[in-house]
Order: structure tokens, then sequence, then C-alpha cells
């Protein structure tokens, strides 16, 4: 079945205008995966530092094709009955109860065993069906008739077993529930997995997967972003913003600030009233891009360098 | 589909896993984009082929030399008198129709199947029958038959065609041969005796220990668990069998966990072991992920805790200045276990591994074996690697024999296999 958002992936070009217009700027990357993405139906496993927009992504993709953004969140110890489906165990306790009572007459006045047993058959399998099915976000995404956006956020933190377990859903968009069979989805949702690269995924995972790096953006993309993301910001302060955090970059440091950073520094500035950067407006907030102690203390005293060299760098911003 | 073939093969042979699957997903991508434009592709190929962040860059790398070939630049300015000529080769030289010439070339390579070349001694083969296939006998016979101007034009252009040809030549070779050649190496290197290793192919080594520290991490990196089927689990039963009134219908096994191993690792940094002391602490120190502690130290004369050394900076920085606080004096194995015992015993208990690595020769110490005893009595195991082949064991100033009953492993370990092998065996028995 095409679902009624099939049309607008109809290139790389009206991908990359759709997500500029639910407020993420693709690179030209990005934009051919979402689209191969859906041609192909294969998941995407998006890896890449935190903090430059791979869930993001998500949500724009979500937000742009107007269909449910599904997310689940991996961690240590997630399973099958988190993620996938649950019996709804009281409801079950409850039918019993029912059906004790329910029992003597639902039977009749059958005469033998056998004919009672014959008779009970006759209403199915009553326990294991789809009414006493949980379904949890995996299952919910198969299920979902319009189509939806699947994030399988940090994968690389689940476990290795989950991992395998997830390898039915991303090559066939299916699940098998042994009790009832095998759901499968009438529209195979789009999927993206992200990973920080806390632990190598495995390859059978990452055969199934078209695999797209986000780095850190250069600075022409990064003025993009920050003028997508905060309509309010002057254009000259948006330069310098963005030269600045560049040469951040070239610093040895322990985490270099990202775009998510970039984009609260300039928040925080833009409540500040500052319209140009000096050494002492960057000390003050230097703690908003850099997360470690001893990132700071190695930037500290290099700032008058870096607003220099940042200066005589020219952004391109439109 | 040919030139996606030929570019698959291509990056196999720079290094990138390609598996069927993936080279069908690579082939409907294609007909889902086109060939047409070139960044497309590229980013179209990149996500379908190239999974790590390594094969990115090598990707990237083969795609610009797959795209790039040689260029036949056009003559300069020669005096475009058009002299007949019969062979189409020879029109082709004297019209300086370059274009024409590097189909023709292609052309001809791809006939002869220029890119089955594996290695670089074959250059002149292929280049020859590329020229060949492209009427060179017919060239030469026109050459000795034409008026001396349009002979000596025509010479020049045939010199010319021949270095191209050479080129393209070389680079279907960088193309396609590289693979086999870097695997050729690789597998030489992991027999090669470490200590035999040339200073030059150390980054080489580097690079293999790491990835066989790679394997092994992520083989063992987490908790593991061993059914041991026989032995009931009389609690856990009754509980699971709670629902048949404890009939035990499942019957559920004792489970031993497997501890990732905790290390203790002394090494002998004297001039005669050095070489190998340093990817021992390489292999070790990637490993991490895959053990629970690690504590090294070093030692010629006297003992010298070196971890902090280790994880402060990357390997091959720390590696020179391990040598330098402890290296190349003469070993004195009696001096070392003695530092050890006096300041170190808090670190051994059941669940560690002593790892020394060292050829047992003391130079006429007192070899001390008594302490050997006692640490091994604390500790879990020790296990001796040593680089000397096992019949040296024991003759001149080497103590191995008073070392070896007290170690539960004592073994020859001069090449990267064979601690790739051993080391292994550690991790799966959860040493």
């Amino acid at each position: 079945m095409t679902p009624d958002w099939h049309d607008r992936l109809h290139s790389i070009e009206a991908t990359e205008a759709g997500l500029a217009s639910a407020g993420y700027i693709a690179s030209r990357p990005i934009a051919t995966a979402a689209y191969l993405a859906h041609h192909l139906q294969k998941p995407i496993l998006v890896e890449g530092p935190a903090g430059v927009g791979k869930t993001e992504l998500a949500k724009a993709l979500s937000r742009w094709l107007g269909i449910g953004l599904i997310r689940m969140q991996c961690y240590e110890g997630l399973d099958e009955s988190k993620a996938l489906y649950e019996w709804k165990y009281g409801k079950q306790l409850l039918y019993t109860q029912i059906l004790k009572d329910r029992l003597g007459a639902a039977l009749g006045e059958e005469p033998g065993l056998d004919a009672a047993l014959a008779r009970l058959h006759g209403f199915g399998d009553l326990f294991f069906s789809e009414q006493f099915l949980e379904p949890r976000p995996l299952l919910r995404a198969l299920r979902e008739p319009g189509g939806a956006v699947l994030l399988i956020d940090e994968v690389d933190k689940a476990d290795q077993e989950f991992e395998a377990f997830l390898l039915e859903l991303l090559s066939d968009y299916q699940v098998s529930i042994p009790e009832i069979g095998t759901i499968r989805a009438d529209v195979p949702p789009l999927v993206l997995l992200t990973s920080n690269s806390q632990r190598d995924l495995g390859d059978a995972l990452k055969r199934r997967c078209l695999h797209l790096h986000i780095g850190l953006p250069d600075a022409r993309l990064e003025a993009r972003i920050l003028a997508a993301r905060l309509p309010g910001i002057e254009d000259e302060l948006r330069r310098q913003l963005v030269a600045f955090v560049q040469q951040l970059r070239t610093l040895d440091l322990r985490k270099l600030p990202s775009v998510s950073e970039t984009i609260d520094w300039a928040r925080t500035l833009l409540l500040l009233h500052v319209r140009e950067l000096d050494a002492a407006v960057v000390r003050d907030t230097l703690n908003v891009l850099l997360k470690f102690e001893a990132d700071i203390e190695t930037a500290e005293p290099r700032l008058a360098d870096l607003l220099a060299a940042s200066r005589r760098e020219s952004v391109p911003i439109r | 589909m040919q030139p996606l073939l030929d570019f698959l093969r291509a990056a196999r042979s720079a290094g990138l896993r390609i598996s069927p699957a993936e080279s069908i997903d690579a082939a409907r991508a294609v007909e889902q984009v086109g060939f047409t434009d070139r960044t497309t592709l590229r980013d179209t190929l990149s996500l379908v082929l190239a999974k790590t962040a390594e094969e990115k860059r090598l990707f990237a790398e083969c795609f610009d030399l797959f795209f790039s070939r040689p260029a036949f630049t056009p003559d300069q300015a020669e005096d475009a008198t058009p002299a007949s000529a019969d062979s189409p080769l020879a029109r082709m030289l004297l019209a300086g129709d370059q274009s024409g010439l590097a189909a023709a070339a292609e052309g001809a390579a791809s006939e002869i199947e220029v890119a089955n070349i594996t290695i670089f001694t074959q250059v002149n083969l292929y280049t020859r029958r590329i020229l060949e296939r492209m009427g060179l006998a017919a060239l030469d016979r026109e050459i000795a038959a034409a008026p001396p101007a349009t002979a000596d034009r025509l010479r020049e252009g045939r010199d010319r065609l021949r270095e191209q040809v050479r080129e393209l030549v070389q680079q279907n070779l960088a193309l396609y041969a590289r693979g086999q050649a870097e695997e050729y190496r690789n597998r030489t290197l992991t027999r090669t005796r470490l200590a035999a290793i040339d200073r030059r192919d150390h980054d080489r080594m580097r690079k293999l220990v790491r990835a066989m520290a790679r394997r092994l991490a992520a083989q063992y990196g987490r908790r593991r668990k061993r059914q041991r089927r026989g032995l009931l689990d009389a609690r856990r039963t009754i509980r699971r069998n709670m629902g048949w009134d404890g009939l035990p219908f499942l019957p559920v096994w004792k489970q031993e966990v497997i501890d990732k191993p905790k290390l203790v690792v002394l090494c002998d940094v004297s001039g005669s072991v050095a070489a190998m002391a340093q990817f021992l602490l390489l292999f070790l120190y990637s490993l991490n992920e895959a053990l629970s502690g690690l504590h090294a130290f070093a030692f010629s004369g006297t003992l010298v805790p070196v971890s902090d050394l280790l994880e402060r900076q990357p390997i091959e920085r720390a590696i020179p200045a391990v040598l330098d606080r402890a290296g190349f004096g003469s070993s004195n194995y009696g001096q070392a276990l003695a530092d050890f015992a006096e300041g170190q015993m808090q670190l051994l208990d059941s669940r560690t591994t002593v790892i020394i690595l060292g050829d047992g020769r003391g130079n006429r110490t007192d070899p001390r074996a008594d302490l050997l005893a006692a640490m091994a009595n604390r500790a879990k195991q020790i296990v001796w690697l040593n680089p000397e082949p096992r019949p040296l064991w024991g003759t001149g100033d080497s103590d191995m024999p008073r070392y070896a009953p007290h170690c539960r492993v004592a073994a020859v370990c001069n090449t990267l296999d064979a601690l790739d092998r051993i080391i292994a065996g550690l991790l799966r028995d959860g040493a």
C-alpha cells in the first residue's frame, strides 16, 4: 500500500526542501538518506557525536510528513515485553474468573467430557488473542495505518540480544508473536536508529541499514541552521558566533561543542541582549558551550586569540 | 551495471567489507538515483556500502580514485598538417584525437580484463597487451613505411601513448590489487617474530593489534554465563515449577558466571624483550572493555608501575615513556619479584591473573622462585609468556625451569598470532 505522503519524497531536492520547511536544515547526504530510506524501504542508522541533530532528524521527518513519531529509548536491560508487546495479564485473570462463573451456563447440559471440551474449543483461543495484546512502541509503529516515523534512540545502549531481536523487524517490517503469528506492516514505517558509538554495533544490524554519519557542520551549514532555529537573531551576531564556534572546534577538547550547544549559546546571548561578541561575554557564557571543567580551562586562556581569529574568518551567512 | 560491479570490486580491494546483500542494495539504490549526478551517486553509495567512520574514509578515497581517469592531454600546438595514415590508431595519433585514444585504451583495457591485475610486476605485461590490442603492430609497420617527418610524429605519439596506457594500468593496479597486497602483508606480519619486525612496520602492526583486540573485546565484552548441564539448581527449579505443584517438569540447571579477567602484568623491558613488551601492552590496553581491571608494571632492574603512563596518553607516546622509566637495563627477575612482593601483593586476589612477559634470563642473579610461588598461591593463576623457543629454556642463564612449575600456563609467545591465541584463551575461560 502506498502511503499518502509517498509523493512528497519524489526527489532528493524535494526531501531537502521539505525537511527545511519543518525547520531542519539538512545537508545533502542527510536528504539523500531520507529519500533512499523510503524508496528502498530500509532503516537508517544515524551515527555521530552527541548534539548534531540525530534525534531531531526523526522529529523533523514526522512533522513534515504529518505522521506520528513513535520513539523508543534504548537502555541496558530493554527486552521484548517493553519494546514489542506484552499480554494484559490483569485482564486475562479477570476473564478467567468470569469464565469460571459462566462455565456451567456456557457448556450447558453436554453429556460427556469429550463433548464439553469440544464445545469449549469452539470459543477460540480466548486468552492469547489480539484483545489481550498490549502493543509497545515497535508493534505500534507496525500497526499504524498511515505509516509512522519510528525512532529507536541510542541503540548502542541496549544489549546485544536486543539488537538481534530487532533484525526481523528491520529487514521485513514484521514481527512474530508465537501465540498469534506474524504481524506485518501495511505501510512500512520510516525507521531511524541512532547511536553514539558507545559500542560497536553488530555487522548483521549494520548490513540491514543505510549508514548515515552526521558530523559537525561546516560554517555555512551551521549559520543556516541557526537562522532556521532562531529567526530573531541578527546577521552580524550570527556570523561572529558561528566563526567563533568553528574556531573553538580546532582546539584539542574532550567534548567539542556541537550544533545543539551552538543553538543554546545563541539563545543565551539573545537573552542577554548581546549584540557583539567580546572576550568578557564569551568567558561568562563559556559553560554553555563547553561541558567539561578541563575543556573550559583549556579554552579560557586562548579566548582572545580565538576571537581575533574568528574575526578574520569570513562566514557565508546566506 | 558493469561500472557498478567494477566499483564494488575496487571498493572490496580497498578494504571495505561488502556483502552480496549490500551489493544488491547498492544496485537498487543506484537504479533509484541514477548515474548522472556524481555527488548524489557518491552520497548514495556511501550510505549503502560504508558502515563505519573508517570505512567512509576508505570509501571516499576509493570513489575518487575510481572516477579519476588519467587525462589524455591534447597535443600542444602541433603544426597540424594532416598526413594521410592507414590504421585508425595512426590516424588518431596524427589528428591528436585524445578522447578517441582514451576511449580506445579503455576499451582495450576492459577487453583484456586489466582488472585482474594482482602485482606491480605485471604492469609492463598489461601495458603491452593493451597497446597490441589497440593496433601497435600495424602502427609500427606504418612508422617503418612512412616518410621521415610523419614517422617522427608517429613515433613521438606512440611513446606518449605508451606512457598514458601505463598510467591507466597503474591506476587499475591501485584500484584492484591493493587489497590483496595489503592482506598478504598483514598475514605475514602476524606470523613474523615480533622482535624481528622492522620499525617501519610498527604503525601497521599497531593497527593489526587494535583490530585483533577489538574483535576479542566485542566477543567477550559482556558478562557471560555458561550452563552447566547436569547440575540441578534446586531452588530455581522449585520456583519455576510451582505451577505444577512443584513437580519438576522443567528442570533448571546451575549456571556459572564467567567474570571478566582482572589482570596484573609484569613486563620485562630489558633490551632482549622490549619489542615484544610494547605489543603486549598495546594489546591489553586495547582490550579494556573485556577486562575488569588492569595493572601494568615494567622492569629491567627494579619494578616500576606504568599504568598511569599508559592510561593517560595514546600508546604510541606512552611506550617510549615506559621504556624511559624502566627499560634497557640488564634484567634482574629476583629484584623485580621482590619489589612486587614488597609493595603490590595487595593487588592479588583469587580472581586475578598475573601475566609475566619475559625470557626468564636474570643474568645469574638470584631468581627468587619462592616469591613467584607466593604470588601463585595468592592469585588465581600465573601465565608466563616467553618469547624464546622452548628448547632454549634452561640453557645458559635462563631460569625458566625454576619458574615454570608455578605457572598454570608457560607458553612461547613470539608472534602476534600466538599472542592473540593466548589472550583469547584467557578471555574465554574467564581468567
